[in-house]
């Protein structure tokens, strides 16, 4: 066989990998550093590439929104996150309870996840309509005085992006930490029941501590998912009312896309993007490492 | 010219030294076994005669050709691995056809071939089921039959019997022999079982720590082992190994001096002053009314054989005696043995002397 | 804690103790189960209602006259925007983007993934993390370049843009899924193969592919469901006649018109959501799958 083709062989693999491969090093990592040049240019509404150094990374924390857009991020990730475990948990230790219809059950609990934040968004907006959703339901049914307006209240319109949040996104903890919970050998917990542990006994001091792998995993896909919130909120609130559940990626947007600030925009992607590496860097390297 | 030959081959990854040089000719029909502990380097020598890997230096002929850098499939080979590696989603025909149907054959050779093989492995009755529906000892006829229907000039086995149970082995063992001397085809068979080494192959190539320490028929390697290594290796229970002083023509352990025959005595006059270790298998040593001194410490009847061990001034001996043995845990005994049957290694080469 | 004895292999023993305990668990998990599908029950009623019956009854009342106008009104005269064509044109954007956006991406991770497990070489695993970060990589940061470069292929006010963008931004999942998979599948598989005389495209078209329909199919799906249920890359790169069913529901819900009509509120955003919501319902196991797959990164 012709020396040729041998070659040829050894070579594709190489040669299938690199289209992919270049696309999508040009599509992370050329971007995001072009991305980097424009927060560091003058653009406004159409990019320029005069160099201003970090002017419009001064400007976008002198900007209030954008500390706003920043608490929001704070609040609305740590709740979201805190929650969404909680309660996943919390269905999964239940669900591995042997239950009849758990698979009835996972089916209804995950299902959430399958929808677009959009339609979540839309749906909870009209759930917690202050006048004719939540509120009006609770009033008519005897408890005249209350009130539920935290979608237009600029102090409480956040935590409305909470309840959806979780809403959407509890199954799918759920789903995970049930993985883990099966992968747990049995023999251990026979073994603990026989040495008279009772059974929250067991989940306290066994199962929970051997899902920390879990916990991680789960901690970094909700913390991205917070990170990026951008479709819920915009259904939600669009931000609202005013910039009041403004959070970075709609600020990002606003900014980029509406404002006609495109070096402010850009800067505050730039932001997200330190925030997000900030996290995910760090655990990569440290999952590869003990792979190794 | 050899069908397969391995010139000094050597492979290395980073510093580790896998194989550190290699050289090995195996004549056309010849059953060459590879046999070492885990780690010598037996599968990497076959991954690199088949072409899966690449020698560090050295080359690899097959039938006259230089293959060294040669793809797989262009070197005319065929091997069975240890899982078979049978293709999941077709069935045992398209299995055992499918090296012909990348080489283009036309489909009434094909078929031709299938049910030869199928005739010679008696899996005629399988053809149609998927490797799932099969035992394990069905599937490894099914390798085997995808690797005949090549008529390679070469063949490759990867311990092909390590997942079956102790039964199949000898049934597939035998099977394996009977197909050798049908087909004739020149085999490289890896495997760690000393048994299947000593009984499947015209020769054996003892590997350790990368290199071959000696290469020679069964009887060379069993009665002429060339190292303590080989010695010890091959052979169950273990040979005996006894470490002496020597003196001008004679040697002694523990203070016990132990016969030598002349040519032994020739050998280690000849070279300098070592220590020397005295080796006996244990079917070399035998129960009498004089000889060596010793205690029996334990005993294990296998049916047909006992294995005694023995405590004896110049340390633990184990005896292989066929039958039942009449002595008792705890009671004197006295061993005897030919010196004919002592091997004898340097104690610091630990290379054979006599 | 306990009075009684624990059976020693399942914890629902029949002690009176545990009954107690039987019923606090189920109330939860149908508290739960309640907390989960009351949204859905609530969008589903009130779009079959009139706007009438959406002021005056509440939000949990089962609609008296069940009717689909709003459903009629969402798809084909709702106004979302400039336009009152309802959500139809939206709709048909989604679907034609879906199809070859999900079949490219899908088709690319297949042939990524095997060579990533079988075929390593040098730097193929620094290669596998560097396009890993891409998935972790909030999108934000691509959003302005990315529609620089739309513009210049003139493909940005184009279905063809939205589907480059989703194919682009699924190339590292879609490959981190099929790997993982081949990664079970035996490596003497292929090297058989290869002795057998096959090359990397027989390989992969005879032996792995045919072994490859789980995962084919927890990809299409995991692809579809992402692809259609987007919205920040539709509503960035889209122009006028391409912006797809997501977009057209926020617009539909936000359009600050002087009579709001929840019912088509919610009778658009069953429309926009029934899509994923069918392939969950008849599929939900290989969605599942594909979810743990994807986050507990392997």
């Amino acid at each position: 066989m012709a020396p040729s083709s041998a070659r040829l062989a050894a070579w594709m693999p190489k040669l299938v990998l690199a289209p992919s491969f270049v696309l999508a090093l040009l599509f992370i990592y050329g971007l995001m550093a072009w991305n980097g040049y424009l927060s560091l240019s003058a653009s406004r509404l159409l990019p320029n590439y005069e160099f201003v150094g970090f002017d419009q990374y001064v400007t976008l924390f002198d900007s209030e929104r954008w500390w706003v857009a920043l608490k929001n991020l704070g609040i609305f990730g740590g709740l979201f996150i805190f929650f969404g475990m909680a309660i996943g948990l919390l269905l999964a230790i239940l669900l591995d309870q042997k239950i009849r219809a758990e698979g009835v059950l996972r089916t209804i609990y995950l299902y959430p996840m399958a929808l677009s934040f959009i339609v979540t968004g839309t749906a909870w907006k009209w759930i917690l309509n202050p006048g004719l959703g939540l509120e009006k339901l609770v009033n008519d049914w005897g408890f005249a005085g209350f009130q539920f307006d935290w979608l237009i209240n600029p102090d409480r319109a956040i935590y409305t992006v909470v309840i959806a949040g979780v809403w959407q996104s509890a199954g799918f903890v759920m789903a995970l930490f049930l993985a883990g919970l099966r992968g747990i050998d049995d023999s251990i917990l026979k073994a603990a029941q026989i040495d008279g542990a009772s059974l929250p006994r067991i989940y306290w001091r066994i199962i929970i501590p051997s899902l920390r792998p879990v916990f991680f995993s789960t901690l970094m896909v909700l913390s991205h998912l917070a990170i990026k919130s951008f479709d819920l909120v915009m259904a939600l609130t669009a931000g609202g009312p005013g910039f009041a559940t403004d959070v970075p990626a709609t600020f990002m947007y606003t900014m980029a896309f509406t404002r006609g600030q495109i070096g402010l925009g850009a800067a505050s992607a730039t932001v997200m993007l330190a925030t997000v590496a900030a996290i995910v860097v760090p655990y990569l390297y440290s999952e590869l490492r003990a792979k190794k | 010219m050899g069908a397969l030959s391995i010139r000094n081959v050597t492979r290395h990854y980073g510093s580790v030294q896998i194989l550190k040089g290699i050289d090995i000719e195996v004549e056309a029909g010849e059953f060459l076994i590879l046999v070492g502990a885990s780690g010598c380097g037996k599968s990497t020598l076959l991954n690199i005669i088949a072409g899966l890997d690449k020698p560090s230096s050295g080359s690899v002929h097959i039938a006259g050709r230089d293959v060294t850098h040669a793809l797989p499939k262009d070197r005319d080979i065929a091997m069975v691995f240890q899982s078979y590696a049978l293709y999941p989603n077709m069935n045992v025909a398209q299995n055992i056809s499918f090296g012909l149907e990348m080489r283009n054959i036309p489909k009434p050779e094909r078929d031709a071939a299938v049910q030869r093989v199928a005739k010679m492995l008696q899996i005629g009755h399988l053809l149609d089921r998927k490797p799932g529906q099969l035992s394990g000892g069905q599937r490894q006829r099914v390798a085997m039959g995808r690797a005949l229907a090549r008529n390679p000039v070469l063949f490759l086995f990867d311990e092909p019997l390590s997942n079956l149970d102790a039964k199949l082995r000898v049934e597939m063992r035998a099977e394996i022999k009977r197909l050798h001397s049908l087909a004739q085809v020149t085999t490289v068979y890896v495997t760690h079982d000393q048994v299947e080494a000593m009984t499947l192959g015209d020769r054996i190539a003892v590997m350790k720590e990368g290199r071959v320490e000696q290469l020679g028929t069964p009887d060379d390697i069993y009665g002429r082992p060339a190292t303590r290594f080989v010695a010890e290796f091959i052979g169950s229970p273990a040979m005996n190994i006894v470490a002496c002083e020597r003196g001008a023509i004679s040697i002694a352990a523990h203070g016990v001096d132990l016969a030598l025959n002349d040519g032994q005595r020739h050998a280690i006059g000849g070279t300098k002053g070592n220590g020397l270790l005295y080796g006996l298998r244990p079917e070399a040593l035998s129960f009498a009314d004089a000889g060596l001194p010793g205690t029996v410490s334990m005993l294990e009847p296998t049916g047909p054989e006992t294995y005694a061990m023995v405590d004896t001034p110049v340390g633990k001996l184990t005896a292989r005696v066929p039958g039942k043995v009449h002595h008792a845990v705890g009671e004197r005994v006295f061993l005897r043995w030919s010196p004919d049957e002592a091997h004898l290694f340097d104690a610091a080469t630990e290379a054979r002397v006599a | 804690m306990s009075a009684t004895t624990i059976a020693p292999a399942s914890p629902a023993a029949a002690a009176p103790w545990f009954r107690w305990d039987r019923v606090a668990l189920w109330s939860v998990l149908l508290l739960f189960a309640l907390f989960f599908l009351v949204p859905m029950y609530v969008m589903l009623t009130t779009s079959l209602k009139d706007m009438a019956q959406v002021r005056e009854g509440g939000l949990l009342s089962l609609p008296t006259a069940p009717s689909f106008d709003a459903w009629a009104k969402a798809w084909s005269s709702a106004c979302t925007g400039v336009d009152c064509g309802g959500l139809r044109p939206f709709f048909f954007n989604s679907v034609l983007m879906v199809i070859p956006a999900v079949a490219i991406s899908t088709a690319l991770g297949a042939i990524n993934g095997y060579v990533l497990s079988k075929w390593r070489f040098r730097g193929s695993e620094l290669i596998f993390a560097l396009m890993l970060f891409g998935m972790f990589m909030p999108f934000q940061v691509v959003l302005l370049p990315m529609s620089q470069i739309l513009g210049w292929f003139g493909i940005a006010s184009s279905i063809w843009g939205l589907v480059l963008v989703h194919i682009l931004a699924g190339l590292p999942s879609t490959a981190l899924f099929f790997r993982n998979y081949y990664v079970g599948l035996p490596d003497e598989l292929v090297k058989a193969a290869m002795l057998d005389g096959a090359g990397f495209w027989r390989i992969f078209w005879r032996i792995v592919l045919p072994l490859s329909t789980p995962i084919l199919v927890v990809t299409l799906i995991w692809q579809f469901t992402q692809i259609w249920n987007d919205f920040l890359f539709g509503v960035v790169f889209s122009g006028a006649g391409s912006k797809p069913v997501t977009v057209g529901l926020n617009n539909l819900a936000n359009t600050s018109s002087a009579v709001k009509e929840y019912n088509v509120d919610m009778a658009a955003a069953m429309i926009a959501g029934l899509p994923t919501l069918i392939v969950y319902v008849v599929a939900g196991q290989y969605f599942v799958r594909g979810l743990t797959a994807g986050a507990v990164k392997g």
